[in-house]
């Protein structure tokens, strides 16, 4: 081995003890403690322990019924959800306490499975009084229609989204690749600190499923934290995650790195059940 | 956008406030001594006077009509006064600055551009206050092409050959219960006169106001549209807060002949009664267009958000061949408001076409039902009609209803009929509060989308102050 080269391992050492010192005293995005939620009187989540950093992507896979949609509707706020045990602090703020538009003023977002349509309502117009509503919620001056289409124009470019859909009606008449690309899109405009991605590779062919996910890993930034819930693996070979967890049976049975998504894959949920 | 959501947090009827001022009231009750001092105090011409003593001997002998779905209070038509006017009035207001201050006061509250501003706004004003029109505005610029637009009482003295040959050709006075009531005390309105091949200029607009206690508005509109002509005409309405119901039986003729063309908006924010149902108009109007020519085409929007009750129907007679009639309407109930409103599309010429488009929104304990009438008569070859109704529930003790009646007596008629009927769901709602906004503003979003092809017809401000009054209408529906 040449010197040089000795030398430059040393270095690439050095800096990933950095790094990882850098990961470690890295900003607490969301903390959830022993969470445990019913849905009418059914126990769906059963103790719940999370930590999630600014700037990482946390998977969230289990099969059916494990709860995954669940934990994504009561860090979103949807209506329904008892929540019997434990707590959820969002930048040092008690989640659980705000109402759903204050969650989502706060920056935390959905991206829903199953968007949902609002005829007549043009999505542009619908965009623009979000983001205004967000804004008017920090104290900043509301963004203008001139600002709001030169906002869009350059959002647009990033998630590769035809600009006439943005004409329509808020998913009115989309396909199931343009109601998940509207949403991607809608999370480029709105800039949470904390997105939730519900099953956004479901129902995607695989052209549509590069497009999204290219969408998303363009909108990683280090102030700003994903969790992707999803049932299949192949979603994570195009958004590679820095954490896995396994839910089950409304607890998280396993975390991981990437490989961990990749052995479930080969070996079943089954195989977590048993472990 | 920041001032429509200011809008939408507003919690009081906007407009409800009384102007103090003397009134020149005749007791109340109703006879036919009322009517010639009415006829009599309007200087009108002998055969009007005849015109509505012949009403009002058709009225005593009629009963209120009771097929609509609505609970009415009986009305004490004795206790009614049925002349009203400010007694500034007495020698006619010549200009402006003749008006009362207190009046543009209250136009100034209303929002109303009465002088420069409405001259930027492209828009010419006949103010009715109660029951006369004290100001008109742009008359001047009007009659250069031609036009007339005026109070109702001054065309029966400058134009009474017009009066005398179209009042009542397309509602006579035994039409039913409220337009013979109208026709007997009628004391002003608004007169349109859109000459030959004349394009009116700008829009026509009328703010109609109820102030004085007690008093029952009626009003009686008449628009001719000479051949090739066309008019746009905008009406709006609104009442202060009382806690009695007041009554309020207006009559609309549209007449339009050959190749002429008439588009008459209406938004209608009478008081609508507190949250209990007490008060609130009872607003009976009969509105209705005669397509008299050969390809004449009338069409009405309506959005109709205030009220305690309304009962109406702006409907078109398809008379000429080729003629065209249009429906389009939104009509919100709230709280205890009801509402049976609808059109009727009579079509009597040949090829002649209709549209017609309601949405209805209902909210609280309120009640909304569509009424429409399509008839196709022997003599209307090839007929055509196309029907949408569209209801949209808000919370479990609202109710819907849909009644169309269809009548076709010539085999190459086509007719369509859609109705839907469809509640805002809790995704919709989670949707728009998940990404900031707050239910009402959701809710009031949604609902201006379910409107949207409807405000696609109106005039665009009065598309804007449309979207506002929904918002303001459904304040506290829901939460």
């Amino acid at each position: 081995m040449k010197l040089g080269s000795y030398w430059l391992l040393v270095l690439k050492v050095r800096l990933d003890d950095g790094f990882k010192l850098y990961q470690k005293v890295q900003v607490l995005m969301l903390e959830i403690k022993n969470l445990h939620v019913e849905v009418d009187g059914k126990k769906i989540l059963k103790g719940i322990d999370m930590h999630v950093r600014a700037g990482e992507v946390h998977a969230i896979m289990g099969p059916n019924g494990s709860g995954k949609s669940t934990l994504s509707h009561v860090l979103s706020g949807r209506p329904g959800y008892e929540i019997t045990q434990g707590s959820v602090v969002y930048k040092g703020k008690d989640l659980l306490a705000m109402s759903t538009e204050e969650k989502a003023c706060e920056g935390v977002f959905l991206a829903f499975q199953y968007p949902v349509e609002i005829p007549g309502v043009n999505n542009a117009y619908f965009l623009r009084e979000s983001l205004n509503a967000i804004r008017r919620h920090r104290q900043q001056p509301e963004v203008d229609a001139m600002d709001f289409m030169a906002l869009m124009k350059e959002k647009l470019e990033i998630i590769a989204i035809k600009k006439d859909l943005m004409r329509r009606g808020v998913n009115e008449g989309f396909s199931g690749g343009e109601k998940k690309r509207n949403e991607i899109f809608q999370m480029a405009m709105l800039e949470p600190y904390l997105a939730i991605l519900d099953e956004t590779d479901s129902g995607l062919d695989i052209d549509a499923l590069k497009a999204v996910a290219h969408g998303v890993n363009q909108l990683r930034q280090p102030d700003r934290s994903m969790i992707m819930v999803t049932h299949y693996q192949r979603l994570l070979d195009y958004i590679i995650p820095d954490v896995v967890h396994v839910l089950a049976d409304g607890k998280i049975q396993l975390s991981g790195d990437k490989d961990l998504a990749k052995e479930l894959e080969s070996r079943g949920y089954d195989w977590v059940s048993a472990a | 956008m920041s001032s429509e959501i200011d809008q939408f947090v507003q919690k009081e009827y906007e407009h409800g406030f009384v102007t103090e001022i003397d009134t020149d009231t005749i007791p109340p009750g109703l006879n036919e001594d009322v009517i010639r001092v009415i006829s009599q105090k309007k200087n009108e011409p002998e055969f009007l006077l005849k015109w509505r003593l012949k009403a009002y001997k058709h009225w005593l002998a009629m009963a209120e009509p009771d097929w609509a779905k609505l609970n009415i209070e009986p009305i004490p038509y004795d206790s009614i006064s049925y002349y009203s006017a400010p007694k500034s009035n007495k020698d006619g207001p010549k200009s402006l600055d003749e008006v009362d201050p207190k009046l543009l006061e209250t136009y100034e509250k209303l929002g109303i551009p009465l002088h420069e501003r409405a001259a930027l706004a492209g828009v010419a004003v006949d103010a009715v206050f109660d029951s006369v029109s004290v100001a008109t505005t742009f008359k001047d610029k009007l009659s250069k092409v031609g036009v007339v637009f005026c109070p109702f009482s001054e065309a029966v003295q400058t134009h009474p050959e017009l009066i005398q040959k179209y009042l009542g050709s397309v509602v006579p006075t035994t039409d039913n219960f409220f337009a013979a009531l109208n026709s007997a005390v009628f004391s002003d309105g608004s007169f349109v006169y859109i000459p030959k091949g004349v394009r009116c200029p700008m829009e026509l607009s009328t703010y109609f106001r109820i102030n004085a206690l007690n008093t029952g508005q009626f009003e009686r509109t008449l628009i001719i549209a000479d051949e090739a002509s066309t008019v746009s005409y905008l009406e709006g309405c609104t009442a202060p807060m009382r806690d009695e119901n007041q009554l309020h039986a207006a009559v609309v003729e549209l007449v339009a002949l050959d190749d002429a063309s008439i588009k008459y908006s209406t938004v209608q924010n009478w008081y609508p009664g507190d949250e209990n149902g007490v008060g609130g108009i009872y607003n009976f109007v009969t509105k209705r267009g005669d397509c008299l020519g050969d390809r004449a085409r009338i069409s009405w929007t309506q959005v109709e958000t205030g009220s305690a009750i309304t009962w109406k129907y702006p409907s078109c007679i398809l008379r000429g061949d080729h003629s065209v009639g249009e429906f389009y309407s939104v009509a919100l109930t709230n709280n205890y408001q009801q509402a049976d409103t609808g059109t009727k599309m009579i079509h009597l010429g040949k090829n002649t076409r209709s549209t017609i488009l309601s949405k209805g929104i209902s909210a609280g304990h309120a009640s909304n039902a569509y009424r429409g009438l399509v008839k196709i008569a022997a003599s209307a070859d090839n007929a055509r009609n196309y029907t949408q109704c569209d209801s949209m529930l808000l919370g479990d003790q609202c109710g819907a209803h849909t009644f169309p009646y269809i009548e076709v007596k010539n085999a190459s008629a086509t007719l369509e009929h859609e109705a839907t009927t469809s509640r805002i769901s809790e995704d919709q709602l989670f949707y728009c509060m998940q990404r900031g906004l707050s239910e009402e503003d959701a809710v009031s979003m949604i609902v201006n989308g379910f409107c949207k092809e409807v405000f696609a017809e109106l005039p665009m401000e009065f598309a804007v102050e449309a979207g506002k009054l929904l918002a303001v209408s459904l304040e506290g529906a829901v939460g």
